[in-house]
């Protein structure tokens, strides 16, 4: 089965990337984006057809590998 | 005064830590895929580079090597470990050391010579300089900003874990002179018992006068004296 | 189900970039028509890019020997003896129009491609320099491709781990639709242990290492070789992808294997990748090959043999192996994750034999894919010859001072070290002289050898001149080693021009080639390796002729090694050289008065090489303080580079006879500014006359400001400012 991971940047840590992307979409004159944060996305293939499953292997993969979970959060969808 | 130099796939300055140790006594490199350390090892040094690519995040990767385990273990044992930039990034990754480094604030890497405050010196790593002494190390990096939530950042600071700080010339701390955006311009930070330093800036390419000055000399002499004392 | 190749169609060919005339040479060659497998292969082979067919008859011209050349043009890199056992391996390649398309990208797999074409040779490379060119600053684009070209550059450089030394950059409105990234590196090898392409032996096992191989890149090496049009950004897709973790797996695997003695011969995978490298190699050794493409790791799948021949995937190597040792070879490279598979074997037949799922896709004679590629001797006109400018003809603008100010703050005199920040010049700590010197230098091992590194190129002075253009872009490449007290040795070249088959065009390249062969001649300065990219245009309008010259000389101890900075105050300023004050194609005529006209400086060659000889035993001799070479800006610039690098100001004063903007901004060649005590100066001054090399002495060193006399002193905190300033705002700049 196939999943997605997503990690961001918690509430609070500065992301001087995200805040660069934020000035250029002003300066392409793409107006009312209030503010940006960049994170990132996996695109995972599990062995397992058991969702219950699949989520905690990858809950199990985000503690260990996938986040840094002093500044980030992450996210489980499983489709 | 022996040192192993942990070679990850990707690192790209053990060779020059291994320079700066040799005249301190042997320094041999180990493969990360080893489980144990030589015997006998006084210091392990975390190299810089870039381990796996910087992939996922800086040191994330490196810090599951198998020979992370021992590295623990003789820090737990109270063995001295050394993270010089990557080698920084695998320690907080591993959490032998708290925080993390994020990109730098100007979003670019960055290379250039770089003066620090050397702020304790009665930890083994900078016996050899002068409190506040003033520095000039060069540094080389894309995500040396250092970062901690508040209580991490108070704890560091009280109990004078700070190693070194970012500063310039006359060694004031200004924004000016902090390359990268690290809270409180921190270069370097301490284990609680002082036996594992993470720092960004690179000692072991600052060791000839011919090449930059020699700096950085003092932090590998410091290390050096700390067992020719304890013998 | 079987794969169903397009038929080979007139429409198919000329979309391969392959002409009618080169088409029917095909046609008699293998008596039939090709497949659409072969026809890819010719198109590869055949292209200007790996052919060289508009530029080998004028190449063949260029002096390439010396004692101290162990392998010139011909192989992945040059080699020369550098003394002591030891080697340097070196080579120069664009790469351009990726660039262009995808700057970080393009510039990556730039560094990443040269790169290997030095380790491949067996040396580890200890560093890398680059020379680019863009746009007009104010072109919507420029910005964008500087940060995308100089992040390219630093990413894949600092993850291998060689510093990145030295480059040259300039912008001019002639590369608005066509910028250049040039880049070289620099390795050192054991001179008995060089390894070649050169494949020996019959059924030995040819082996692909590395990375898997994707779609990426495929016809870029056609697209090399095309002009640029206006939709060039829909060709992304052909953008490859640069890994430089792989590459650094790769070089430490390759050296590793290389101990083993197990290599015969060892080519990599650049341009038109499996098929260049695994033709070069047999047809090298005189040798058929036969692939099996069934064998080659894949990275996407149902790859057809076309895309597997022609993939441009990065950080692949090919190699032939002595079998009695395939199974040591194997365990390095599993020991590194990398990719190893033995895809073939050297034959007797002479033939290019390529199979995959069970048919054959290709047989074709091996030699003469590349003896039999077309060769043009293109019409060629030599440029028009400019009128001289008299300085004394020309009215000052402005005060010299204020020229001067102004001239800092300029986008190709201003400091690029918002550029060589971003690149990791200090590891491997044998950085003698960081970037901002007149060379790079760097110690090898624990010294006291070093090697001293440049790449410079004047394209102005081509364009007003090409054969003047030429001959100084070899004599300022010299001048630059020699300013730091280096012997020069040997020299990698990246001829980049714009579309031959236009006679002004082809002028230019002729007349390039024929100064560059002049003064390597004149200079004992061969040519070990190089790079011809043509086709450098857009919208139909050719860049300025840009002859890059990479320049490599030997210093025996680098404690001797100059630097431009003043040391002290007290020091005596001397010129060397003449100076009549040529301001034809000079900097202050561009940029300060608004012109671009006028012959180029002329370069005396034996004057070049009577003064530098004498700069450098003045260096050896540790008779001066501080060194410059006069170029871009004339001799104010570099006094004013020498003061800021110190902080150290200088007082100096022009000669009545050379009206002073011309004294102060001429770009007359081979000239130098040495400093000196004043206890060495009457005998420098001596010594010179002996020589018989022009030498004057123009003021000294001293005070917080730079003094041309009768002018406004300026500080050297407001020079400092505003040479400092200039990049950093720019690309602050909103957009």
């Amino acid at each position: 089965m196939k999943a997605r991971v997503f990690v961001t940047l918690r509430s609070g840590i500065l992301d001087p990337q995200g805040k660069a992307i934020e000035g250029a979409l002003k300066s392409l004159q793409i107006d009312g984006v209030k503010s940006v944060r960049q994170g990132k996305l996996f695109d995972v293939e599990i062995e397992t057809l058991d969702p219950a499953a699949a989520k905690a292997l990858l809950q199990q993969a985000c503690q260990k590998l996938l986040a840094n979970q002093v500044v980030e959060d992450f996210e489980v969808e499983i489709s | 005064m022996k040192s192993a130099v942990i070679l990850f796939p990707g690192s790209n300055r053990e060779g020059d830590a291994i320079r700066a140790l040799k005249p301190h006594g042997p320094a041999e490199i180990v493969w990360h895929g080893e489980a144990d350390l030589p015997r006998g090892t006084d210091l392990v040094v975390l190299p810089g580079g870039f381990s796996y690519g910087d992939y996922l995040r800086c040191g994330a990767i490196a810090a599951h090597s198998p020979i992370m385990a021992a590295v623990r273990a003789h820090a737990e044992r109270g063995g001295l470990v050394l993270g010089i930039c990557n080698g920084f990034q695998i320690l907080v990754e591993f959490g032998l050391l708290p925080g993390v480094l994020m990109r730098n604030a100007g979003l670019h890497f960055i290379c250039r010579m770089q003066h620090l405050r050397v702020e304790r010196t009665d930890a083994a790593f900078a016996s050899a300089y002068e409190k506040g002494q003033i520095i000039r190390i060069a540094i080389a990096h894309g995500e040396g900003n250092y970062a901690a939530d508040s209580q991490t950042i108070a704890r560091l600071e009280g109990e004078g874990r700070v190693a070194f700080r970012y500063c310039d010339a006359a060694g004031e701390v200004t924004s000016a002179a902090n390359p990268n955006g690290s809270i409180n311009a921190i270069a370097g930070i301490y284990s609680e018992r002082f036996n594992v330093l993470g720092m960004m800036p690179h000692p072991e390419n600052l060791i000839d006068p011919l090449v930059g000055g020699t700096d950085g000399r003092g932090l590998f002499t410091s290390i050096a004296g700390s067992f020719t004392v304890a013998v | 189900m079987p794969r169903q190749d397009p038929p080979v169609t007139p429409e198919l060919v000329a979309s391969h970039g392959l002409k009618p005339d080169e088409y029917q040479r095909i046609l008699d060659l293998i008596g039939r028509v090709p497949s659409f497998t072969e026809l890819g292969i010719f198109s590869a082979m055949w292209n200007e890019h790996c052919s060289y067919k508009s530029s080998r008859l004028h190449l063949r011209a260029l002096p390439t020997k010396a004692p101290w050349v162990i392998q010139g043009p011909g192989e992945n890199a040059g080699v020369i003896d550098i003394g002591d056992g030891e080697a340097c391996v070196f080579k120069m390649e664009s790469h351009n129009h990726p660039s262009y398309i995808e700057p970080f990208q393009g510039a990556a797999t730039g560094v990443g491609g040269i790169l290997r074409d030095v380790f491949t040779m067996g040396a580890r490379p200890v560093a890398c320099l680059n020379l680019l060119r863009f746009g007009a600053p104010e072109h919507p684009k420029t910005r964008h491709l500087v940060s995308g070209v100089v992040a390219g550059i630093g990413s894949y450089g600092n993850s291998f781990g060689v510093p990145t030394v030295g480059g040259a950059t300039a912008f001019h409105t002639g590369y608005d639709g066509n910028i250049l990234v040039n880049a070289m590196a620099v390795g050192i090898a054991r001179a008995d242990e060089i390894f070649y392409a050169k494949a020996t032996g019959i059924g030995n096992p040819i082996v692909y290492l590395g990375s898997k191989t994707g779609r990426d890149g495929i016809h870029g090496a056609t697209m090399a070789s095309a002009s640029f049009e206006e939709d060039a950004e829909a060709k992304r897709p052909t953008v490859q992808v640069g890994d430089p973790f792989t590459e650094k797996l790769l070089l430490e695997a390759c050296l590793e294997l290389m101990r083993t003695g197990a290599v015969i011969a060892i080519q990599d995978m650049g341009a038109a990748g499996l098929t260049s490298s695994a033709v070069e190699m047999g047809a090298k050794g005189d040798l058929g090959i036969e692939l099996d493409l069934d064998a080659v790791p894949c990275r996407e799948t149902g790859m057809s043999a076309y895309e597997m021949l022609l993939s441009e995937s990065q950080e692949r190597m090919l190699m032939v192996l002595d079998p009695q040792k395939e199974i040591e070879a194997k365990a390095v490279f599993v020991k590194w994750g990398l990719d190893f598979a033995v895809i073939g074997k050297t034959t007797d037949t002479l033939r290019f034999v390529i199979k995959h799922e069970g048919e054959v896709k290709a047989d074709l004679p091996i030699k003469q894919l590349g003896d039999a590629a077309p060769l043009y001797d293109r019409p060629h006109v030599a440029s028009p010859a400019l009128e001289k400018v008299e300085a004394a003809a020309i009215e000052p603008p402005l005060s010299n001072a204020e020229a001067l100010k102004l001239l800092l703050a300029t986008p190709d005199l201003c400091s690029k070290r918002w550029i060589y920040e971003q690149y990791d010049h200090l590891i491997l700590g044998n950085s003698v002289e960081t970037p901002g010197g007149d060379a790079a230098v760097i110690r090898l091992g624990d010294g006291p050898k070093g090697l001293a590194l440049t790449t410079d190129v004047t394209p102005r002075y081509c364009e007003a001149d090409p054969v003047a253009g030429g001959r100084q872009a070899v004599a300022e490449a010299w001048r630059n080693l020699t300013a730091v007290g280096a012997l020069p040795r040997a020299v990698t070249d990246n001829l980049n021009f714009g579309n031959p088959e236009k006679p002004e065009i082809m002028g230019q390249f002729v007349g390039c080639l024929t100064g560059i062969g002049q003064a390597c001649r004149a200079l004992d300065f061969p040519i070990v390796s190089g790079n011809v990219s043509l086709y450098n245009e857009s919208s139909g309008k050719g860049i300025p002729p840009t002859p890059s010259i990479g320049g490599v000389g030997v210093i025996a101890d680098v404690s001797l090694a100059a630097k431009l900075a003043f040391r002290r105050a007290g020091d005596a300023i001397l010129l060397i050289g003449d100076t009549e004050g040529w301001l034809g194609q000079s900097l202050y005529l561009r940029d300060v008065c608004g012109r671009e006209a006028g012959a180029p400086p002329p370069v005396d060659l034996a004057a070049e090489k009577r003064n530098g000889d004498f700069v450098r035993e003045l260096i050896l001799a540790g008779l001066v303080s501080a060194v410059h070479d006069i170029s871009d800006g004339g001799l104010a610039v570099a006094l004013a580079e020498m003061a800021m690098a110190g902080g150290v100001g200088a007082s100096v004063e022009a000669p009545a006879n050379v009206p002073a903007h011309g004294f102060w901004f001429g770009e007359d060649q081979s000239r130098y500014i040495v400093a000196t005590s004043p206890e060495h100066a009457l005998g420098v001054l001596a010594a010179a006359q002996r020589a018989g090399v022009p030498c004057r002495r123009i003021g000294e060193t001293g005070g917080a400001a730079l003094t041309l006399k009768g002018e406004a002193a300026i500080l050297v905190g407001d020079l400092s400012a505003r040479f400092e300033g200039w990049l950093p705002d720019y690309i602050a700049a909103a957009l």
